[in-house]
């Protein structure tokens, strides 16, 4: 599959103090995809996120933005990327509009532009109402939306958005995927950190699962989840002494990739749940096994994570330092 | 050129409009060295302030030469906090992200620190003139206290900005502030002259930089050019190498934070 590149990373490496932050990181993000970076606290995709959008020089490697470099060729570069910093980027003193005006000014828009772009930007983040007021009256959806109309000011080619949702209510981040992904329609290219597994998996069309500064897997979702090899069907089983006979029964049954016992039940990863879900329940009802409770999921993210990284990302969710 | 121009002009109207947004901060900015210092420090020392010691007709005539460059030095040691906050809250990286000149956010924060200083000393020397001192060397000599000013406060600026960049935490900044405000205001011949001092104060205040700044402006509005021109030329060498110590040491902590 050859798509266009809009990003080049290259054998990317940051130290600090001594600390590999990022070591050795390697990916391509293509043009008109939203691109995820996911990872725990302090895994390396901020410093990744830090050095694409120029305010950081790599130790080793390098980053291309549509064939810049981020070092030499950084003005260039911010000439063409939008991004949206963490939440509490914007100056409480001044209104939405006033924000928009600085940034225009700091992209070196002629007035005519600005007056032009502005009022469709606060219209496009339905920030109209509230344009002329202080930003410190806004909620915390609100500045999110300040921040991406000022992320979209310049027209980028591509968006850098670090933690788009975080610490937002279950409304605001909705509606902030919904920008997220009208700037897609419009050709933007979307690179994202984000922790939320739900919001790499439902928002990005590929991620890259950064732990210790190295990526552990990178590719869409779905692809990532099928990897890990079928779907998975639990059975709890009341009588305990039944497991085993079960579990041989369910093993010869079609569309079975593999199963593990528990003491109380079945683990069955199951390549088509149409097929094996009947056939399960036909054997257990043949051996007359009181299913006490089933469980069928698809694999999560969750555990497309824990198979790559070995722990659980919400395992070190209180470190407040992101680097 | 024109970029640049654009660039600095909306940075700088960024701090005016913040100032303009806190005007409780700024009432207070702005009165708090006329009123603490000139008006009622001033008053309160003027009959217990020896006219023989001060070498001037009233304590706050000698006062206000002190006044003008502890306002300068307030200024311009605060001058980092605003940067400060923009890089703990990352407005700072917002800003850096743009295609901007790398010096635009410093230089348009100099132009603020000087235009607020130069404004508020021309309010001290007015309010001074409400209560008998006028400069003798008239309106060029204005200028020149201005210019001294300026000089001084580029390189106390610098040096808030330079802490700004490297401190880990805005506690920090605040302690080294405080811990440096009085002590540099104390030993030098803001309050009293020098002749006058206990020795060891006297032989430490030789060496602030505030001092030189004050025993220049004093001249100009006590004395005349003759007694003034020696200090005048004396502390403008003085301030262009304490402005290039400064800025030096700021342009290293920028790059340090910032590339």
């Amino acid at each position: 599959m050859s798509r266009p590149v809009a990003i080049d990373v290259s054998h990317l490496g940051k130290t600090y103090d001594k600390v590999r932050a990022v070591d050795d990181l390697s990916f391509q993000v293509y043009t008109g995809e939203i691109f995820g970076l996911l990872g725990p606290n302090g895994a390396g995709k901020s410093t990744t996120l830090r050095i694409l959008i120029t305010l950081l020089n790599p130790t080793s490697g390098s980053a291309r933005i549509f064939g810049l470099d981020s070092v030499k060729d950084a003005d260039r570069v911010r000439q063409t990327i939008g991004y949206v910093p963490q939440e509490r980027a914007i100056d409480r003193f001044l209104t939405g509009r006033e924000h928009l005006e600085l940034l225009a000014d700091l992209y070196h828009l002629s007035t005519e532009d600005a007056t032009r772009r502005i009022p469709q930007l606060l219209q496009l983040v339905e920030l109209e109402q509230q344009a002329d007021r202080p930003a410190k009256t806004y909620s915390g959806g609100m500045k999110r939306k300040l921040d991406i109309a000022c992320g979209l000011l310049p027209d980028p080619k591509v968006l850098f958005l670090d933690e788009p949702t975080l610490g937002l209510d279950v409304q605001s981040r909705l509606r902030i995927w919904d920008h997220v992904r009208a700037m897609r329609e419009r050709g933007i290219t979307v690179v994202m950190t984000t922790n939320y597994l739900d919001e790499a998996d439902q928002l990005c069309d590929r991620i890259a699962i950064i732990d210790g500064g190295r990526i552990k897997a990178l590719g869409a979702p779905n692809e990532l989840k099928v990897g890990l090899g079928g779907d998975l069907v639990s059975l709890t089983v009341r009588e305990e002494d039944r497991v085993e006979k079960l579990a041989a029964a369910v093993r010869d049954l079609p569309a079975i990739r593999a199963v593990t016992t528990k003491p109380n039940g079945l683990d069955i990863r199951v390549d088509s749940p149409e097929k094996a879900l009947p056939a399960i329940l036909e054997a257990a009802n043949r051996l007359t096994c009181q299913l006490e409770f089933i469980d069928y999921h698809r694999p999560r993210l969750d555990d497309v994570f824990i198979a790559h990284t070995g722990r659980s990302i919400k395992d070190d969710q209180p470190k407040a330092e992101d680097s | 050129m024109k970029e640049y121009s654009q660039e600095i002009r909306a940075l700088t109207m960024r701090w005016v409009r913040r100032l303009s947004r806190e005007k409780f901060s700024m009432l207070f900015t702005l009165v708090q060295p006329m009123l603490f210092w000139l008006i009622f420090f001033g008053n309160l020392f003027q009959r217990a302030a020896d006219i023989q010691v001060t070498q001037s007709s009233s304590y706050i005539s000698f006062l206000t030469a002190g006044v003008v460059v502890m306002t300068v030095l307030n200024n311009g040691l605060a001058g980092g906090v605003d940067l400060l906050f923009d890089k703990e809250n990352g407005f700072l990286e917002r800003l850096m992200s743009t295609p901007i000149h790398r010096t635009s956010v410093i230089l348009s924060r100099f132009i603020f620190v000087t235009t607020i200083t130069s404004l508020q000393v021309l309010v001290i020397l007015g309010v001074a003139w409400l209560f008998g001192v006028q400069p003798v060397t008239g309106l060029a000599g204005v200028a020149t206290i201005l210019l001294i000013g300026m000089m001084f406060g580029v390189g106390l600026t610098a040096i808030s900005m330079a802490m700004a960049f490297s401190v880990k935490s805005h506690g920090d900044f605040f302690s080294v502030l405080g811990f440096l405000s009085l002590p540099m205001i104390f030993l030098s011949s803001a309050l009293v002259p020098l002749a006058a001092m206990p020795g060891w104060m006297g032989f430490l205040a030789q060496f602030n930089p505030m001092t030189w700044a004050i025993d220049a402006v004093r001249p100009l509005i006590l004395q005349g050019w003759a007694e003034a021109l020696p200090h005048v030329g004396m502390v403008i060498g003085v301030m262009v190498l304490f402005d290039a110590i400064c800025l030096y040491g700021g342009a290293r902590a920028f790059r340090r934070a910032i590339g």
